[in-house]
Parts: structure tokens; sequence; C-alpha cells
């Protein structure tokens, strides 16, 4: 049987893995997608958890947190449709509207 | 064979991570994201979370990657997709946390086994019980009793998404008129 820890430092992996293409991609696309990967990081430890400690809450957060990753790409994806019709770039140093 | 299934899942879950933040192009990184989610629902019915698994198949890699490849060529950018200037700053940031993380789970002391408690008590009435509910009849069973609140304000996210990816997605927002 695979020990808890070894779940937590694959999702751990992922997550970082998630940090790392939030702070170097440029495209606003592959930032998106970049907060998609760490979601499901954090929904591998929830389900991990869940089993290894008999507890089924685990699973029932893995599906709120599905429903707010779904909510986060409609919203999302939405804004950068608006973004591109409106600027024509969707590089992330490029959109500097509110910066001061 | 746990620990082989795992080790296969888990591999290629952090390979095809990798490839979704290093690859050029956003159409392979959806796909190896794709891959990454098929993967995931393997580990999920490894861990015996069968009915996640198939919502984790339908949600993510059925919408919400569909979603994505949808505006990836929809917008169809053709400037070149290299990295930001901190790359090595931002990857060198990244191994600090994971040794972080790596150090809080070794020294955190979490349990080796699956926890069944009071063994001896529960494997008579409880353990039978639940292997008979079965996962998808159980996390029904406490999506509507226990999680009824949050389950209905859940509703109301994806209302209020909704609504607003519609609002932001009109023309007119960030259009001509509004700049």
């Amino acid at each position: 049987m695979v020990p808890l820890s070894y779940y937590m430092i694959l999702s751990a992996i992922v997550f970082v893995t998630g940090v790392v293409g939030v702070l170097i991609r440029r495209n606003i696309i592959m930032i998106l997608l970049s907060i998609e990967l760490m979601l499901n990081a954090t929904n591998i430890n929830f389900v991990a958890f869940s089993y290894y400690l008999n507890n089924i809450a685990g699973q029932v957060f893995v599906f709120f947190a599905l429903t707010v990753a779904a909510a986060e790409v409609a919203v999302g994806l939405a804004i950068i449709i608006a973004l591109y019709r409106g600027k024509n770039t969707i590089a992330a140093e490029e959109l500097n509207l509110m910066k001061w | 064979m746990g620990s082989l299934s795992f080790l296969y899942f888990g591999t290629v879950i952090v390979l095809t991570a990798i490839l979704v933040v290093a690859l050029r192009k956003p159409v392979y990184s959806v796909i190896a994201l794709l891959v990454m989610f098929f993967h995931i629902a393997g580990l999920f019915v490894t861990l015996h979370a069968e009915f996640l698994a198939a919502v984790q198949l339908i949600v993510y890699a059925g919408a919400i990657l569909v979603l994505y490849l949808f505006v990836v060529m929809l917008l169809n950018v053709k400037e070149d997709d290299s990295y930001q200037r901190q790359v090595r700053l931002g990857i060198g940031l990244g191994l600090l946390a994971l040794a972080e993380v790596a150090y809080i789970v070794s020294a955190a002391g979490l349990p080796e086994e699956p926890v069944r408690e009071p063994a001896a008590a529960l494997a008579a009435a409880g353990e039978k019980a639940a292997a008979v509910a079965g996962n998808t009849e159980t996390v029904g069973r406490a999506l509507y009793t226990t999680y009824l609140f949050p389950f209905e304000v859940s509703s109301l996210i994806l209302l209020v998404a909704m609504i607003g990816a519609i609002l932001m997605a009109k023309k007119g927002i960030m259009g001509p008129e509004a700049r």
C-alpha cells in the first residue's frame, strides 16, 4: 500500500508546476491552464485524504472545487475573449490597463 | 499492485503537468492536460472514488477542456509564445516551495495505511454497510444531507458565472466604444 505522503508529494509537484506556469508563461490562456493544474493538485490531496482517513467529506469537497473550477473557466475565458476583442492581444505584459 | 499503479499514474501525471507548462503551443498544452485528467481519474479509481473519476472525465475532460480548445482555436494568436524573462527565478522559487512542502510532509507523521478505526467493532456492521452502499450512494447521501446548503450555494455560483460569462463575452464591453 502506498503511504499517504506519496500522494501529498505528487500533489505538491503538480501544484508547484502550476505555480511556475503562472509565473513564466506570457499567454493568458496558459496562465488559466496552470490554475487548472493547481486545482487538480488540490483534488488529488482531497481524495487521498478522504481514502486514508476514511471520511467522505473530502470527496464532497472535490465536487465543490469542480463547481468553482467550471465557473472560473467560464468567466476567465469570457474575460479573455473580451480582452482580445478590445486590445487584440492576450500577452500578459501588454495588459497593464490597471497598473498605475 | 497498488504501488505499481500509483507509480504509473503518478509518473504520467507529473510528466504531463510539466509538459502543460513547458510546451509552447497552447493546443499541445491542452492535449497534455487532457492526458493528465485521464490519469488523475485513474488515480481516483485506485483510491476508491469511482464517482469522482467519472465526474472528472465528464466535467474536466469533456466540458472544460473543450471550452479551452474552443477559445484557443477561436483566438488563434499569432504571437511568439515565449516565456517571461524570469524563467529561472520562477523555477527556482518553485523548487524552493517544493522542498518546503517535502520537509513538512516528511515531518508531519502522516498515516502509512488507511485508517479504519475501531476496526474490530466497525468491521462487523459499518464496513459491510459501506461496501453495500457503494461510492456513488455514499457521496450522494453526504451531499444531500450534511452538505445540502453548500450544494445549493454552489448552484448559485454556477448561475452567477453563467450570467457573468454571457455579459462579458457580449460585444461592447471592451470594444471600440469602451476604449
